[in-house]
């Protein structure tokens, strides 16, 4: 397209043309007071070079630092081939495939995406994606509710992302549906599995790996939500599914609903977005599931073709009844995600799960031997572990921060009961040296804490 | 295709069918398979449900739409049809024989609220318009 600002000539004969004075005059209608008037809160422009001065500053503040946080969003190696192929011209669009023959290569990638996420998370069928993983456990959550009909209540676990919580409250707190906080067992930081709800519930939600790293006891509370009729949503970490039991093979029939982040797959961190969220679910739920489905099949040539399939239940057509009100699909993240799975492949996301999961055993191995810090759950983990420090936790993380280091998530502010906590997490981008270094600092800066105690205004 | 004179026929498109048991059998009308287009998928009612006259109890898709289907009368969900589950081409076929479901009314005299074939006809007519 293009770029043809409206001279003043331009912008006078359309205003003749429709009768105005002047631009102002197409405002009228607005009330005075609901006007915005001057935003004195959003800055003077700047011009290009000085922005990209500024950008160019900030990001080296970025990448200066050795991160350790985790806590929703993980930093993986993403290999250059990724976001080079991702970015070619053919995946650039905005469109979405609704014309299947003019949108070929676009159909294959998602199919092809689709099939890899049913096949890691052992799940029928994934849908296209939807807007981040807090999103898809919302729509999880409203599909849960329409399948089974006689309740609208759901247990969430506190051992949930608390993130997600709010993000699932907020989604379907004016709907009438009820959701069940169930708390966790304090020496484990994980799930209660003599859980007792006699009450009809439409789902359990069970994290895997949990907010805290800890790996929940998936076969035993799949079973008993089953056993009372109920619905399992599983939200997992796509990353960790290459090493521990995939939803699909939970207890003896498998979870019915499985949700996540995306971003673990190919999406780099970046100040927050854009990331994606999965969706899969059985055979039986699927005209229930929210988003876009993608089949093969045949022309009448014979020829393979791509199609969008349950079509009939999308927001377009089927209005108020529509199985989703977020329709957005992350079609560029998934598409690197897809790169991504093709260039690791099954045994290459197998090593960096493993590789993960051995550099944050190597860290908490580590950081046992220094005194002021102990593992607050025994495990097992997967990436990540919550450790308590002797000092408050958002003054060991500044001190760390001042070294170079992101040192974990400060816990205090969503879990107050666990005291001076932080979340930490290794993944395969940490080498021994980085984990090292990390405890030599947090030894340093604790040792330092117990001769002198900080000035509560110093840090 | 004719419109059975036997049948009572609810605004919402279905057609409702006294037995001699007492129970009401009910499907779509061949108008309505006619708009919605090739049948994909039937959703019926659990066997067991109570229902209330005009609600909504059962999903057809095609196609094109997936569109509900509503309970003509009040009354108990005491069958369903497989075959049409299975198979939900049988309604394009022969809408007045794909039944989806059959309901012990509450009162079998609601029927009488119906419309009657030529009061469909009519329906059908003006919505054409």
């Amino acid at each position: 397209m293009p770029f043809i600002p409206h001279t003043e000539e331009d912008i006078r004969a359309m205003l003749d043309s429709i009768g105005a004075e002047s631009i102002e005059n197409l405002f009228d209608e607005i009330p005075a007071a609901l006007r915005s008037g001057k935003l004195t809160r959003v800055p003077e422009g700047m011009s290009e070079m000085e922005v990209s001065r500024l950008m160019q500053d900030r990001a080296e503040t970025d990448g200066r630092y050795l991160n350790f946080i985790g806590a929703g969003a993980y930093e993986h190696h993403i290999p250059a081939a990724v976001w080079q192929i991702t970015t070619r011209g053919e995946f650039y669009s905005a469109y979405t495939p609704y014309q299947a023959e003019a949108s070929q290569g676009t159909l294959q990638l998602i199919y092809e995406y689709q099939t890899m996420m049913a096949s890691l998370t052992g799940m029928d069928v994934s849908n296209a994606s939807l807007y981040d993983g807090a999103s898809a456990l919302a729509e999880a959550v409203l599909m849960a509710v329409r399948s089974h009909k006689s309740s609208r209540r759901i247990l969430m676990p506190k051992t949930v992302h608390p993130n997600y919580r709010k993000v699932v409250q907020v989604t379907v707190k004016n709907q009438g549906i009820e959701l069940v906080e169930v708390d966790y067992d304090a020496k484990l930081g994980t799930i209660s599995t003599d859980l007792n709800d006699d009450a009809d519930f439409a789902a359990l939600v069970i994290p895997q790996p949990n907010f805290f790293g800890n790996l929940e006891e998936v076969d035993v509370l799949t079973d008993w939500a089953h056993s009372k009729g109920s619905l399992v949503i599983g939200v997992v970490n796509p990353m960790s599914l290459a090493l521990i039991t995939p939803p699909g093979e939970w207890g003896s029939n498998g979870a019915d609903i499985v949700v996540g982040e995306g971003q673990p797959l190919g999406a780099p961190l970046a100040s927050g977005g854009p990331y994606y969220g999965f969706m899969a679910c059985k055979t039986a739920l699927v005209r229930q599931m929210p988003g876009r489905i993608v089949g093969r099949t045949v022309d009448l040539e014979g020829k393979q073709g791509f199609t969008l399939t349950l079509q009939a239940r999308e927001q377009h057509i089927r209005r108020s009844k529509a199985t989703s009100n977020i329709c957005t699909n992350q079609g560029l993240v998934v598409t690197a995600s897809t790169i991504f799975m093709s260039l690791l492949g099954p045994d290459g996301l197998e090593r960096v799960a493993a590789s993960c999961h051995a550099n944050t055993l190597a860290l908490l191995d580590m950081l046992a031997k220094i005194e002021g810090v102990e593992q607050v759950f025994p495990g097992p983990n997967f990436h990540e572990a919550v450790i308590r420090v002797s000092s408050p936790a958002a003054d060991i993380l500044r001190a760390l921060r001042a070294q170079g280091i992101l040192g974990g998530y400060d816990l205090s502010a969503d879990y107050p009961e666990l005291g001076q906590a932080i979340l930490v997490c290794a993944t395969e981008t940490k080498t021994d040296g980085d984990l090292q270094r990390y405890a030599e600092q947090m030894e340093r800066i604790l040792s330092k804490r117990r001769e002198a105690p900080p000035c509560a205004y110093k840090s | 295709m004719s419109i059975p004179a036997d049948l009572k026929y609810a605004k919402t498109h279905e057609w409702a069918k006294l037995e001699a048991d007492g129970t009401v059998t009910v499907g779509i009308t061949h108008h309505a398979q006619d708009l919605l287009g090739d049948m994909v998928f039937v959703e019926n009612p659990a066997v067991g449900r109570k229902l209330a006259a005009n609600e909504e109890c059962a999903v057809v898709e095609s196609v094109k739409a997936a569109s509900d289907v509503y309970s003509p009368i009040a009354g108990e969900v005491v069958a369903t049809n497989s075959e049409v589950e299975d198979s939900p081409e049988k309604i394009n076929q022969d809408a007045f024989a794909a039944w989806m479901y059959k309901i012990k009314p509450d009162n079998a005299a609601d029927l009488n609220g119906l419309l009657d074939a030529t009061a469909y006809q009519a329906l059908v007519d003006s919505e054409a318009h």
